[in-house]
C-alpha cells in the first residue's frame, strides 16, 4: 500500500519540481527582459520587487493560513525602519547586513502583530489588524528623533554590494540586487509551502478544528507563520530602504496594507505566482493610470476589485490556471 | 474643572454621532453577517447631498437632512440588490474586498464630482452659537447631536423590541432559514434594514459634519472608527454599540485634549486592549 502510494506520489513531486524550475526560469527571463526593455524605468521595477516581497509575505498568512488582515504593512514598514535606522543612526551601511537587520525587525513586528491579530476571529481580527497598523504608524510618527516623523528618514547611504557593486544613479545595481533577493526568497518559500509545516498551515485554513483535533497547536503554527511572513516582509522593507535610500511614514500606512491585499487578490490568493503576477499588474496599471489621470485612480482600483470578486474570484493566476487545465483536459 | 467639563461635552457629542452612524452598521452586520467597509461612504454621501441642498440650492437645514437621507437610500438600494446580495454568506476576505472596492469607487467619484475640498453644511440660526444651561454654556449643535443620538437610540429600541418588523428582524438575525420557513420574507427584511442602516448613516453624516468634516477621504478616514465601534460593542447590539461609542468617544476626545502630540495612539491602544479582553465585543453573544 505504502509502496504504491510512493510510486504514484513520486512523479507528481517530480512534476512539481519541474514546474518550479520553469517558474524560476520565467521569473529570470522576465527580469532580464524588464532590464533591457525599460532601462529608464528601473526605479519602478525595483519598487515592484520590494512590493512583491510584501505581497508574498501577505500571501503566507492570508493565502496559506486564511487570516484576513488589513495591517500587513506593519511588518514591511518595521523592516524598512529597522534597516533605515541602523544605517542612518548606527552607521551600519553594509547592504546585506541591512537586509538582515530588516528581516529581524520584520520578524519581531510579525511576532507582535501575530499575537495580537490571532486573538480575534472574523470582524475582531480585521479590526485588530487595522488597529495594529495605525498604532505602528502613530508610534513611528511620534518617535521622530529616530524615524524622522512625517518628514521621512533620510541619510541612508548603503555601501557597495559585497564591496564591489556600487549603487548607481540609474538603479542598475539595486535592480539586480533585488532580483537576486527575490529569487532567493521565492525558492525558500517554495520549499516552505511544500514542507509538512506548509501543509499544516493549509490544513488550518481549511479546518482549524480538525487540525487541533489531530493534536497540532493551531495558534502556535500560525504565530510561527507570522514570524516567517515578517522575515519576508522585513526583507522587502529593508530592500526598499536600501534601494530608495529613504523610508517614509507611508510604508507603515493602512493604504499600503490595503493595496497589498488588493494586489494579492488580483493575482490569486494562495499561490506564490499569483502574488507576483498581481503585484506586476497592479503597479503597472497604477503607473499608467496615475500618469494619465490621478483623480480616477481610486475609482478604477475600486471597480477592478468589484470585478475581480464578481467574475474572477481566483484572481488572474488562478483563473488562467483553471482555463489552461480545462483546455488540456479538452485536448486529451 | 473647565477642561473636564468641555472634554465631557465633546466626548458625549462625538460618541453620539459615532453611535448614529455606526448603529446601522452594527445592525446589518449582526443581521446579514456582512463586513461592510463602505458604511462610512454612505455617511459621506449623505453629507455631500445635504451640503449641496443647503448651500447650492438654499434649502433649509431640516429639509436638507430629509433629502440627504432619502437620496442616500435611493443610491444604496440598487447597490444592495446587485452587489451586496451576492456576498451574503461569502468568506470574509470576499466581503472585505467587495466593500472596500465600493468605498474606493465612491471616493473617486465624490472627488470627481464635488472636488477635493471640504464641504460645509450651513447650520440654521438656532443651532449656531452657545446655549446657556445654567452653570455652563454649550455649543448648540453639540447639544443637538447629543439629542439626536438619544432619539435614535430610543427609536431603534422601540422599533426592534416593540414592533412586528422588529420581531421579524430579530427572528431573521437568530435563524434566517427558520424565519423564512415560518413565512418571514427575509429578503425584504434584509433590504429594509439595509435601507434603515444607510439612512441612519446619512443622518449621522449630516448632523456630525461639524465634528467629522465632509471630504472625499471621509469614507476611508472614519471607516476604521465605525468598524471599531461595532467590533467593540458586539455586532447587532444597540446597548453594546452605545456603550462602545461613549467609551471610545471619551478615550479619543481625552487623548486629543490632554496629549494631542500622540494623535490617535491611545485610541488604537484602547481598541486593542478592549478587543483583547472581549474578543466578541462588550455585548456580543457567544455563537
Amino acid at each position: 500500500m505504502s509502496a504504491e502510494a510512493s510510486v504514484t506520489a513520486m512523479p507528481a513531486q517530480n512534476r512539481g519540481w519541474q514546474r518550479d524550475l520553469i517558474g524560476i526560469a520565467v521569473i529570470l527571463v522576465a527580469a532580464i527582459a524588464g532590464y533591457f526593455l525599460f532601462p529608464n524605468n528601473l526605479a519602478l521595477l525595483t519598487r515592484m520587487i520590494a512590493i512583491m516581497l510584501l505581497v508574498l509575505s501577505l500571501d503566507l498568512v492570508t493565502g496559506y493560513c486564511g487570516v484576513a488582515t488589513l495591517g500587513h504593512a506593519a511588518l514591511f514598514g518595521s523592516g524598512a525602519y529597522a534597516a533605515g535606522i541602523a544605517a542612518a543612526h548606527f552607521g551600519i551601511t553594509e547592504p546585506i547586513t541591512m537586509i538582515a537587520i530588516g528581516a529581524v525587525g520584520g520578524a519581531l513586528a510579525g511576532l507582535i502583530s501575530g499575537i495580537v491579530i490571532l486573538r480575534g476571529h472574523g470582524l475582531a481580527q480585521l479590526v485588530l489588524s487595522i488597529a495594529i497598523i495605525h498604532l505602528f504608524h502613530e508610534a513611528a510618527n511620534k518617535a521622530s528623533e529616530y524615524t524622522g516623523g512625517s518628514d521621512g528618514l533620510s541619510g541612508i547611504s548603503p555601501d557597495p554590494v559585497l564591496g564591489v557593486f556600487e549603487f548607481d544613479l540609474w538603479g542598475r545595481t539595486a535592480y539586480v540586487f533585488g532580483i537576486v533577493l527575490l529569487l532567493l526568497v521565492f525558492i525558500l518559500l517554495r520549499i516552505l509551502v511544500r514542507s509538512p509545516f506548509g501543509m499544516l498551515c493549509r490544513g488550518i485554513r481549511q479546518d482549524p478544528v480538525r487540525v487541533s483535533a489531530m493534536g497540532a497547536s493551531v495558534k502556535l503554527t500560525l504565530i510561527k507563520m507570522y514570524v516567517i511572513s515578517g522575515l519576508v516582509a522585513g526583507v522587502g522593507g529593508a530592500f526598499n530602504a536600501v534601494s530608495t535610500q529613504v523610508v517614509g511614514l507611508d510604508s507603515l500606512s493602512f493604504t499600503n496594507s490595503a493595496e497589498a491585499l488588493v494586489m494579492l487578490v488580483l493575482g490569486g490568493v494562495g499561490s506564490l505566482y499569483g502574488a507576483l503576477i498581481g503585484t506586476i499588474a497592479f503597479v503597472w496599471i497604477e503607473d499608467l493610470v496615475s500618469a494619465a489621470n490621478p483623480f480616477h485612480w481610486l475609482t478604477i482600483v475600486g471597480a477592478l476589485l468589484i470585478a475581480v470578486v464578481l467574475f474572477a474570484p481566483k484572481g488572474l493566476y488562478g483563473t488562467a490556471a483553471t482555463l489552461l487545465e480545462r483546455y488540456r483536459r479538452g485536448g486529451k | 474643572m473647565q477642561t473636564f467639563f468641555s472634554i465631557g461635552v465633546d466626548a458625549l457629542a462625538y460618541g453620539m454621532i459615532l453611535f448614529v452612524i455606526s448603529i446601522g452598521l452594527s445592525v446589518t452586520m449582526g443581521l446579514m453577517r456582512v463586513i461592510n467597509l463602505a458604511h462610512g461612504a454612505f455617511a459621506m454621501i449623505g453629507g455631500y447631498i445635504a451640503s449641496y441642498a443647503a448651500r447650492d440650492l438654499g434649502l433649509g437645514y431640516g429639509l436638507a437632512i430629509v433629502i440627504a437621507v432619502l437620496g442616500t437610500i435611493i443610491i444604496a438600494v440598487p447597490l444592495e440588490r446587485f452587489l451586496y446580495r451576492r456576498i451574503y454568506g461569502a468568506p470574509e476576505l470576499t466581503q472585505v474586498l467587495m466593500t472596500i472596492g465600493i468605498t474606493f469607487c465612491i471616493i473617486g467619484l465624490a472627488n470627481y464630482v464635488f472636488g477635493p475640498t471640504l464641504k460645509t453644511i450651513p447650520l440654521p440660526a438656532g443651532l449656531q452659537g452657545p446655549v446657556d444651561i445654567g452653570f455652563r454654556t454649550i455649543a448648540a449643535h453639540k447639544l443637538f447631536a447629543i439629542g439626536c443620538g438619544v432619539v435614535v437610540a430610543l427609536g431603534l429600541w422601540y422599533l426592534i423590541e416593540r414592533t412586528s418588523f422588529g420581531v421579524k428582524l430579530r427572528a431573521s438575525v437568530d435563524n434566517t432559514a427558520m424565519a423564512a420557513a415560518l413565512g418571514v420574507r427575509t429578503k425584504i427584511v434584509y433590504a429594509a434594514s439595509f435601507a434603515l442602516a444607510v439612512g441612519l448613516a446619512a443622518f449621522g453624516g449630516v448632523i456630525g459634519a461639524e465634528l467629522l468634516p465632509v471630504e472625499p477621504y471621509y469614507a476611508l478616514r472614519y471607516m476604521v472608527t465605525f468598524l471599531v465601534v461595532v467590533s467593540v460593542g458586539g455586532a447587532g447590539s444597540i446597548s453594546g454599540a452605545l456603550i462602545a461609542c461613549l467609551l471610545l468617544g471619551a478615550v479619543d476626545t481625552t487623548g486629543r485634549y490632554l496629549v494631542p502630540e500622540y494623535g490617535e495612539f491611545f485610541f488604537y491602544l484602547a481598541v486593542i486592549a478592549i478587543v483583547w479582553v472581549f474578543p466578541r465585543g462588550l455585548m456580543g453573544r457567544a455563537k
